[in-house]
């Protein structure tokens, strides 16, 4: 009992993470229909922007704190807003009137140039991701135990789930993203300028996926210019099993994925672990193809 | 405008191919060309090729070795060169990763020439290698590849370490009757012959001794989260846990082991053996043991030269993987002096009658399956540090 108790515990935790890089897949899809492959990478970016800049935080702000730790968070995902607002300007700006499928390859193809710059920048070899915020288990009775990471990632992942929820539907900015998802045409003639919308979106989301790069390697203190791969994969299944578009669904399913892998890991086999979440994947969507969240949508002729 | 375009860029098209065909058919008659010009040219450098894993995820381990393997070419070539000639080492970066292994060392064959191929540390990318040079005739001698298949594809590959059935049964020797463990669970890697042979050969050594393994799981290269594999093994309560993985994923686990409340000893094999594995365990390690080749603290002069030169020229202590890529190339110039050529059957025969040579670790002596026999040494982490604690011989 207390064993199927910590491996929830484990599956949680490691779902909260899958969860938090899905959000910010799902929101750029919700608004932009478009899938952002390097999203991975810009999770990559974001935690070694705070490899390089928690230094000089600890300079002025000494030991790893939870105050420390925070202001390492909001300066990465300051500096992956801008890069992902640098990325849509010079990578798909050009292409926003090409078909769906040229931008689709390009996104690929920043993905593969960030993978590659960063081997060549940061170096090939796993790096330890400096302690910048306290880490001790904090509940242990029973056997049973939680980290103060686990429940740092748990507690921002449901405070970004909602502030997104927020922006999306009570902002006047939120207002004007909806409206572009809507119909770009319509909305540029009310007067929304759609080119500050979607830059707008991209640093949000790439902030996002920098949240999620810090929160990772804080969790993981191994980073390399290769650790986005693989979690990104996941967050994009996460993203599609919840409804891709839809924000609590994209959380549902990065924990419900997180949940079946640990699951598998612990009672099954480890080797076994992406087959089975994958399969899992393909037989919802056989079922319900929009996702577990995901709205019917009517294609207009 | 794209349609007037389009002609250019077909044109620019066929230019393209026909260039990559003039690259391709260079490539391939050159690489034709060389090996057989090299024998007839006796003069200029004795070309050996180093691959080596100088990036990626056991990035340390080719460093290291790579360290060792050139301070031994800088001593021959100090001391007049071998057969007379200067050594020259061509080192190729593998990058960690399987299938790159095969790549540079068919370029260091085919395209360099060389008579000679020094590497890997990783069982699994020598057994890539170790074919190629098997069918080419070139000698191969691995630095520090353990697991036994590595000598066995033929006749032209040597090592100038132990092998798994020993460091294997060193550790769980040590395990059973030196910390008295009667419950252990294994922790493997799938994806490494390494893991998987020390595995293996581990688990019969411990219950031969009378132990007991209580519990096995695996996890992959490359894997971050731990948690569900320790979580199973903390249920059945075992006494240690042997880890026979790399650096980069030992110390995430010693870390989750720990948050998870499971303090019993961790132990594994030289795949442990990195600058790399204390910043990432951190405290978590503190009190576990792995088995190696030879430790700096070794008093004897063969060792103390070697540390001080080292120092002298990266100002670091040299670990076991620096200290065993320094013993191939010095084993491999020994065969060649022996035979009087770079001839590659020639030098296969002197290498394999390799007997009682001094190395840095330890006397080598190759067995009739082309691998070194020699002591292993256990390491224990105490205070950030690796301290020796026994040797043991075979």
């Amino acid at each position: 009992m207390t064993e199927l108790l910590q491996q929830l515990i484990n599956g949680l935790a490691l779902g909260s993470i899958l969860a938090l890089i899905a959000l910010g897949y799902t929101m750029v899809y919700g608004i932009l229909r478009f899938i952002n492959f390097a999203h991975g990478d810009l999770f990559m970016l974001g935690a070694f922007a705070g490899f390089y800049i928690s230094p000089a935080v600890a300079a002025v702000l000494p030991g790893p704190s939870l105050g420390s730790g925070l202001v390492v968070l909001g300066l990465a995902m300051l500096i992956c807003a801008v890069l992902g607002v640098v990325i849509e300007r010079v990578a798909y700006r050009p292409l926003r009137r090409r078909p769906k499928l040229t931008v689709l390859i390009t996104a690929i193809g920043i993905s593969l140039f960030l993978e590659n710059t960063g081997q060549l920048v940061f170096g090939a070899t796993p790096k330890k991701f400096p302690e910048i915020i306290p880490v001790y288990p904090v509940l242990k009775f029973g056997g049973l135990s939680i980290t103060s990471s686990q429940l740092i990632v748990l507690g921002v992942t449901l405070l970004l789930l909602v502030a997104l929820r927020h922006i999306v539907l009570k902002t006047r900015m939120g207002m004007a993203m909806r409206a572009l998802a809507f119909n770009p045409e319509a909305a540029a003639l009310m007067g929304i300028n759609t080119d500050w919308i979607v830059s707008f979106t991209f640093g949000l989301g790439s902030a996002l996926a920098a949240a999620a790069g810090i929160l990772f390697a804080i969790v993981y203190p191994s980073i390399d210019p290769l650790m986005g791969i693989l979690p990104g994969l996941k967050a994009f299944v996460a993203a599609v099993l919840g409804g891709i578009g839809n924000l609590p669904g994209a959380a549902l399913g990065g924990i419900l994925i997180g949940v079946t892998e640990t699951l598998v890991a612990g009672y099954l086999s480890s080797t076994y672990r992406d087959a089975i979440a994958f399969g899992i994947l393909i037989v919802i969507l056989l079922v319900k193809p929009s996702g577990l969240l995901g709205k019917k949508e009517i294609e207009k002729v | 405008m794209q349609k007037f375009l389009a002609p250019i860029q077909h044109a620019r098209g066929i230019s393209l191919i026909a260039a990559a065909t003039t690259l391709f058919l260079t490539v391939f008659l050159t690489g034709c060309d060389k090996p057989a010009s090299t024998p007839g040219a006796a003069t200029g450098p004795i070309k050996v090729g180093e691959f080596a894993s100088m990036t990626g995820s056991e990035a340390t381990f080719g460093q290291s070795s790579h360290e060792g393997t050139l301070l031994a070419v800088d001593h021959l070539n100090a001391a007049g060169g071998v057969l007379g000639r200067k050594m020259e080492l061509l080192m190729e970066d593998d990058q960690s990763q399987a299938g790159q292994p095969a790549t540079v060392v068919r370029k260091l064959i085919a395209r360099d020439g060389v008579v000679a191929v020094l590497g890997e540390v990783a069982s699994s990318r020598s057994l890539e290698a170790a074919p190629i040079c098997q069918q080419s005739q070139i000698p191969m001698i691995s630095p520090s590849s353990t697991n036994p298949k590595v000598t066995a594809v033929g006749d032209y590959i040597f090592r100038v370490c132990f092998i798994d059935p020993f460091q294997g049964t060193v550790m769980a020797n040590f395990a059973r009757h030196t910390l008295h463990l009667k419950k252990v669970a294994v922790l493997t890697d799938v994806k490494s012959d390494y893991s998987l042979g020390l595995a293996k050969f581990f688990k019969e050594g411990f219950i031969a001794d009378g132990g007991a393994i209580v519990a096995e799981q695996n996890y992959s290269s490359g894997d971050k989260d731990f948690s569900a594999q320790l979580t199973a093994l903390k249920a059945v309560n075992p006494d240690g846990i042997f880890v026979p993985g790399y650096y980069t994923e030992v110390g995430l686990i010693a870390l989750q082991a720990r948050q998870l409340g499971l303090n019993v000893p961790l132990l594994g094999g030289d795949g442990w053996e990195s600058s790399s594995l204390i910043p990432i365990g951190g405290v978590s390690l503190e009190g576990s043991y792995f088995s190696t080749h030879y430790s700096p603290e070794d008093t004897s002069a063969a060792v103390q030269d070697f540390v001080k030169a080292f120092r002298a020229k990266y100002n670091e202590t040299p670990n076991a993987m620096a200290a065993l890529g320094y013993d191939s190339a010095m084993i491999l110039a020994d065969a060649m002096k022996r035979a009087g050529t770079t001839d590659g059957a020639k030098v296969r025969d002197a290498l394999a009658a390799t007997k009682d040579f001094q190395g840095v670790t330890g006397k080598i002596t190759m067995d009739a399956d082309r691998n070194a026999s020699k002591p292993a040494v256990i390491l224990a982490i105490r205070d950030g540090q690796f301290k020796y604690v026994e040797t043991v011989s075979p």
